[in-house]
């Protein structure tokens, strides 16, 4: 491993083959961003029939089954691969490490999520179609009432869950024995601070994600009663595992976006991250409490009003060390040397827009309130602001920010703050208003809906369309770069950027830091 | 590189993987039976035991009366005539009542059933005793035949004063398949 010294392989068997972390990372980063745009296209798909009142374009089976996969594709196959790709090419770099811990585990890895997503994308031309219900997957919905597909989902889930919990060992080894000598814990980049405990969260979860679906599995074919009450079970039950995974699932999508954003902040505000150690005690805090508070999402089931109120403040609690975070930021660039290339641009916007989204989750935290927004648009609103404008946002400050790293050329600075602020507009006319039809009463998930949300709705699709089409902007200017961007040779491409990715050549050689650097 | 002499990454693989099997094997033998025992146990839920009521002495409450309303659902596909005898009755906590609900199978075949009992609001639920109840049993009907099932119960003299309704709502199953494989066990 690394001791002998060669560049790639050549022609397919390089990325077939291949065990060196940064080719991995860039499968991951190529592969989640076609992810992006196929569960982008459905999005597209939901708001083009949402224009206008009424059915216009689709059937309303096909857009249940729009909902349901722009959701899973999204969740399962942008966002988390996109994280796992960065962090194949950031951790090893970031601690000295020549490589991931176990890098034919790290292939293998990435090679059955291609094989998983077609097979989830094959059920939509099944008989009966593909999934369509939801992406938290309800039983009885997905048991009872599901197409004949859903037993090729299940399989589905189930494959991408054990991607997930290879990568995770696979990071988790990586960080425990392979940092630099005088790399000790509390000197990791908060990046690498954030992917460990989300690697942690997902060893816990994804078995459980597992276990559901196998349950499923067993109801549908195996004649147990898990989730059906005429066997003696309880569809409630279903909720209860699904969330048990699901809310520290989507803390394994954040975490690692706020890795990303502490390590950018201070490398364009030219000042060290304010309150390090508190960042590292915040981010282990949320992973605990994500274990406890997932049925604030089922507050409608009927749970006794102990359990509402648990949850609620339990919930509730999370505000205070997500505040410890959004509040370091701020400092971090109080006062700072601050300049607006395009990755500070999204990281300013991850602030302002991922702490409404703050705000709006402690609304649908309080229990009362919650009986009026649940499974309105309120909620789709949140949690686009959340996962968009947190989880993406960050990611495309992350490939702006390491890309000239990455291919040791330089992007259009021009056409990422155009695709910067298209985004932002674009975002914020699609969401912002479902808020307002959310709280007026329109439910999630449906295809048409009453007259007085028409106008809302209008804005709402214009502005998916703006959103959608900068990512197209965003595609153009990443190839560009890599074709034919302006050349970089300084090793530290950002002037106040910090840490030891930034003391290797650039662009990045295939093998890095053979020998470790010592860390004072 | 470090010397891989006593290996860590494989003590730490292990380690992860260890921790995988535990939370998977932690949802079936941990969260389903719990979950199980908690609704049994605390009355959550709607859930109403599924063992007849065993009467202590119980004092009968004459100074109010609970209104108990029946509704009986068939579950998706279920083709039986289903509805109680009577859909509302007037009760006094600690008394003793009797009543019964109507099915008739429709079809030519036999079947077997199983109603499942859900009360509202929950919280009532751990005030509701059934000493007698169809639902304590799956329900053989031959085809064509109608029956009557009986339900004895009793409202706790403890109810909470604020609750002065309580809806007891019954969904029929049809489990003959379930049954034929003997999987049913209720």
């Amino acid at each position: 491993m690394g001791d002998h010294h060669h560049g790639p392989a050549k022609g397919l068997s390089r990325w077939l083959f291949a065990t060196n972390h940064k080719d991995i990372g860039t499968m991951y980063l190529w592969f989640s961003f076609a992810m992006f745009l196929v569960g982008g296209a459905f999005a597209m798909i939901i708001r083009a029939e949402l224009f206008q009142p009424g059915m216009q374009l689709i059937r309303p089976e096909f857009f249940n089954q729009m909902t349901t996969m722009h959701g899973l594709i999204m969740v399962f196959g942008a966002i988390m691969p996109a994280f796992v790709g960065l962090a194949n090419w950031m951790i090893p770099m970031m601690i000295g490490a020549p490589d991931m811990a176990l890098p034919r585990m790290n292939n293998w890895s990435f090679w059955i999520l291609p094989p998983a997503f077609l097979l989830l994308l094959a059920t939509m031309f099944m008989p009966g179609g593909g999934p369509a219900f939801g992406w938290t997957f309800y039983a009885p919905l997905s048991t009872t009432y599901a197409p004949p597909s859903v037993t090729f989902f299940i399989f589905g889930v189930h494959i991408l869950g054990l991607s997930s919990i290879m990568g995770s060992i696979n990071i988790v080894a990586t960080v425990m024995n392979l940092r630099a000598p005088g790399m000790t814990y509390m000197k990791m980049p908060l990046f690498v601070w954030t992917w460990f405990i989300t690697a942690y969260l997902l060893i816990a979860v994804m078995p459980v994600l597992a276990g559901a679906v196998t349950m499923m599995l067993m109801d549908i074919h195996f004649g147990t009663s898990f989730f059906s009450a005429a066997g003696g079970g309880d569809p409630v039950l279903f909720q209860h595992v699904f969330w048990f995974f699901g809310h520290p699932e989507v803390y394994i999508i954040i975490l690692p976006a706020f890795g990303v954003v502490s390590q950018i902040i201070p490398a364009f505000a030219r000042k060290p991250l304010f309150g390090y150690d508190s960042m590292v005690y915040a981010t282990a805090s949320i992973a605990f409490l994500s274990f406890i508070v997932w049925a604030h999402h089922m507050y409608t089931v009927g749970m006794p009003i102990a359990g509402e109120l648990f949850f609620m403040y339990a919930t509730m609690l999370i505000a205070v060390p997500t505040g410890v975070k959004v509040f370091n930021w701020i400092t971090t660039m109080w006062r700072g040397a601050m300049t607006f290339e395009t990755p500070m641009l999204f990281c300013i916007g991850f602030v302002v827009l991922f702490t409404i989204g703050g705000f709006t989750g402690l609304m649908l935290s309080i229990a009362p309130s919650d009986f009026q927004y649940h499974d309105s648009y309120f909620v789709v609103a949140h949690f686009h602001y959340v996962m968009v404008a947190g989880a993406v946002f960050s990611m495309t400050a992350a490939v702006y920010y390491w890309l000239p790293k990455w291919c040791g050329k330089m992007y259009n600075e021009t056409m990422g703050k155009t695709h910067f602020w298209i985004s932002f507009i674009g975002f914020n006319v699609t969401f912002f208003p479902q808020h307002f039809v959310g709280l007026a009463g329109m439910p999630r998930r449906i295809p048409d809906y009453a007259l007085q949300f028409a106008d809302f709705n209008m804005i709402s699709s214009i502005g998916a369309f703006i959103y959608g089409a900068s990512q197209l902007l965003f595609l153009y200017n990443v190839i560009a770069t890599i074709v034919g961007g302006k050349p970089v040779s300084d090793e530290k491409v950002w002037e106040g950027a910090e840490g030891l990715e930034w003391t290797v050549p650039t662009p990045a050689p295939f093998h890095t830091f053979s020998t470790p650097p010592q860390v004072r | 590189m470090r010397p891989f002499g006593d290996n860590p990454v494989a003590l730490t693989v292990a380690k992860m993987a260890a921790v995988v099997v535990l939370m998977f094997s932690f949802v079936f033998v941990v969260m389903v039976p719990l979950y199980n025992v908690l609704c049994d146990a605390l009355g959550i839920n709607g859930k109403t035991s599924g063992v007849a009521y065993e009467a202590a002495t119980i004092q009968v409450d004459e100074s109010r009366e609970i209104t108990i309303q029946f509704i009986a659902t068939n579950s998706d596909g279920m083709p039986w005539e289903f509805r109680p005898s009577q859909t509302m009755m007037k009760v006094n906590p600690g008394a003793v009542n009797d009543t019964v609900f109507l099915a008739r199978n429709p079809l030519e075949r036999d079947m077997v059933a199983q109603a499942i009992p859900s009360v509202s609001p929950a919280r009532a639920a751990e005030y509701f005793h059934k000493t007698e109840c169809f639902c304590f049993n799956n329900q053989p009907l031959d085809g064509l035949q109608s029956t009557e099932m009986p339900l004895q119960f009793i409202v706790d003299q403890d109810l909470p004063r604020d609750i002065r309704t309580i809806t007891l709502s019954y969904t029929m199953f049809d489990i003959t398949e379930m049954a034929s494989d003997a999987i049913a066990s209720r």
